[in-house]
């Protein structure tokens, strides 16, 4: 298979010569729900699918808690697949603001184009061709959802939509009514894959899609971590993004799940994003928010078998116009499972992030542990953080712990930083930078490198 | 060097230092003492800019010819002014590693981190108070000696080490002073005590008393032994 010829071309052009299909239409219907799986040359279960899904979100009232979604306008967004893999036709188009931050933070001129989405396709085809090398000896399927529906139907349909059925709410109805792309990730048994796994190197469709649908199954005792997204600024012209994530941890194994979302800021953001772990399975999500206008984002982990571990960090970073509405579900139905939440929030110049989490212990769930820890940064005085926690504890043989923070940069140990010689900004974004430190070191050191880079360009306010 | 003329400095709205000047010499070794509340501490911090206290317009504070009134606490840093807190406090997620990294940005990061080593082995500094949040867990014997560890990697021209003696056991008094005297060249100390121990180490070439926000008296060494005897009653 030669990765050069897979073009996003290639998967969508061979049976329609036209390029109006392609053109950018606004507002959704069944007919274009319907041409999006003739276009992909889906199974008619998939089809079916969409249409149910489709009827479900038409029907489905908005959510009436959380950030404020009254300003979707559903019929002026675009639903269709771009024409080429570009956000923007050419460099020149891209906000400077985004250009300017590409330089600040380092990212390398090769990377700035892809990311960009300028240039097709990312330019270290050899890495990707020798990763995939490497998994393929493994048994290890990666690659992105189109393709995984069309060379592993069975094992897709046996999955999709099991853990996050279309009627869960209405952004998965409308993420499964007109999904593309995404990544399907498929470990054998006792496979423990080292090199973690990127978005970036699948590489034969748009680099960050408007909705996504992944789906990870990890058997038993195998092992995994995924990295989606990236630090750099992704520029969006289309402003809904609402992608579904459904991970399967299966008996003795773990997946770790890292996500940096830092998308341009006028888009919205809505994921849903759960994970099932099975005895003595390990699921961790950390999940670190920058950007976008507003994000609503709760990945969760549903403890299904005896000695299962969830965990989620989470950073979420607001700053003017932003809300950041993120947190956990964390919900042990066996006995013996452990749930923590880390969640470190930072709001300044007016913007708003809330902790909004579930934890329920159901009845049979004896003996479990829960630990949560949600603990907000207000930069300012104009700056608004918020807590909902919700705790559903139906048993009386498990241990709770809920501690919660608020605090803004002491001035006292502001004043001690600057006595070393720090200016005023490299003191802030020391405090801000060690109040975020325990979820940041979890993430791999390039990303982390590149946050630590936007935390200071956020602290001097040169991002828009 | 460091030069004060007719410094008054008030914090919230109240008059602390009434009329305070002195010159303070290069390579030389000061004494600060005086009752508590005679506004020693409040000198210092003015000297390094903290923003609770104001100087008043008349207030003339230079250094090496530098004014420093309308500087911020990071450039006087930067110009040579050093301080060792009296209640060091602990920095959640900032190790001293990342604090000194932060601090001296152009220097090589590997030889900066052998130089903090090295100096934590003299210091008798455990290893891993230097990888933890600075100061976290740490004894108040120990988050004197981390200070001392920064004003040798910092190295300013100038000194204030504000009470280094309290809270600190005498080996470790011991060690810091050996450290001090071994390492300091030309820099200009100046210790703000109420206690003439420390003095058995270090000869002050000057002794200044202050008494109610007020310079009261000017000496030599010999001034400590007067106030050890008589305390500040005399003055």
């Amino acid at each position: 298979m030669k990765t050069k010829k897979l073009t996003f071309d290639y998967k969508y052009g061979f049976s329609v010569k036209s390029k109006n299909v392609f053109t950018a239409e606004k507002g959704l219907s069944e007919e274009k729900v319907r041409m999006i799986s003739q276009m992909k040359g889906e199974p008619k279960w998939m089809l079916e699918k969409r249409l149910q899904a489709y009827n479900f979100f038409l029907k489905e009232k908005m959510p009436e808690w959380g950030a404020d979604l009254s300003s979707i306008n559903f019929d002026a967004i675009t639903y269709f697949i771009r024409s080429t893999n570009s956000q923007v036709n050419s460099w020149d188009d891209l906000p400077a603001e985004i250009k300017d931050t590409y330089d600040r933070i380092g990212v390398p001129e090769a990377e700035k184009k892809f990311l960009s989405g300028v240039s097709a396709q990312y330019e270290s085809e050899v890495v990707y061709e020798k990763v995939q090398e490497v998994l393929v000896k493994q048994g290890v399927i990666f690659c992105d959802m189109d393709t995984a529906l069309k060379k592993y139907p069975k094992i897709v349909r046996e999955y999709f939509g099991t853990l996050i059925p279309y009627s869960d709410n209405k952004f998965a109805a409308l993420n499964t009514s007109v999904w593309s792309g995404g990544s399907f990730v498929y470990i054998p048994k006792g496979v423990k894959v080292m090199l973690p796994l990127q978005a970036y190197f699948r590489m034969n469709a748009q680099a960050f899609g408007q909705f996504e649908r992944t789906l990870i199954i990890a058997e038993e005792g195998s092992s995994v971590h995924y990295i989606e997204g990236c630090t750099a600024p992704i520029y969006a012209r289309d402003s809904l993004h609402s992608a579904v994530v459904e991970i399967f941890v299966k008996t003795g194994a773990k997946v770790r799940y890292t996500t940096v979302q830092n998308w341009s800021k006028n888009v919205y953001n809505l994921v849903t994003k759960r994970a099932r772990a099975d005895k003595n399975a390990t699921m961790e999500w950390i999940d670190c928010n920058l950007g976008s206008q507003i994000t609503m984002k709760y990945p969760a982990v549903y403890l299904m078998g005896e000695g299962a571990r969830g965990e989620v960090l989470s950073i979420a970073f607001a700053g003017e116009g932003q809300h950041q509405d993120a947190g956990a579900k964390m919900i042990h139905f066996a006995p013996n499972t452990t749930s923590r939440i880390v969640s470190k929030s930072i709001s300044k110049e007016g913007g708003r992030t809330s902790y909004r989490g579930l934890v329920q212990v159901m009845p049979g769930a004896l003996n479990s542990s829960v630990f949560v820890s949600c603990d907000a940064l207000l930069l300012d005085e104009v700056s608004r953080s918020d807590t909902y926690p919700t705790m559903r504890i139906k048993n009386n043989e498990s241990t709770i712990q809920h501690e919660a923070t608020v605090e803004k940069i002491g001035e006292e140990k502001l004043f001690y930083l600057m006595t070393r010689g720090l200016s005023k900004i490299d003191a802030e974004t020391a405090f801000v930078n060690g109040f975020i430190e325990p979820v940041v070191k979890e993430i791999p050191l390039e990303y982390s490198v590149e946050l630590n880079r936007l935390i200071r360009l956020e602290m001097e306010g040169s991002i828009g | 060097m460091l030069s004060l003329n007719h410094i008054q400095v008030t914090a919230g709205g109240k008059r602390i230092i009434h009329d305070f000047s002195h010159l303070f010499e290069r390579g030389k070794i000061y004494a600060i003492m005086g009752p508590n509340g005679s506004g020693k501490s409040t000198l210092v911090q003015t000297i390094i800019g903290n923003p609770l206290y104001s100087l008043s317009a008349q207030s003339s504070l230079t250094f090496n010819t530098k004014k420093l009134n309308k500087l911020s606490p990071d450039k006087r840093a930067q110009l040579g002014i050093g301080v060792t807190f009296q209640s060091p406090l602990s920095l959640s997620g900032i190790s001293v590693f990342q604090l000194l990294r932060l601090a001296l940005k152009d220097t090589d990061v590997i030889k900066l981190y052998d130089d903090i080593e090295k100096i934590a082995r003299e210091l008798k500094i455990k290893k891993e108070l230097l990888e933890r949040p600075l100061n976290e867990g740490a004894s108040g014997g120990e988050r004197k000696k981390l200070e001392v560890l920064q004003m040798a990697i910092l190295n300013p021209s100038v000194i204030f080490f504000d009470e280094i003696d309290t809270g600190v056991d005498v080996d470790s008094l011991k060690t810091i002073f050996s450290f001090l005297k071994k390492y300091r060249k030309d820099k200009t100390y100046i210790f703000i005590t109420h206690y003439s121990k420390i003095f058995s180490y270090l000869t002050p070439d000057e002794t200044l008393v202050m008494k109610e926000g007020r310079l009261v008296k000017k000496g030599g060494a010999e001034l400590i032994s007067t106030i050890e005897k008589m305390g500040y009653e005399a003055f």
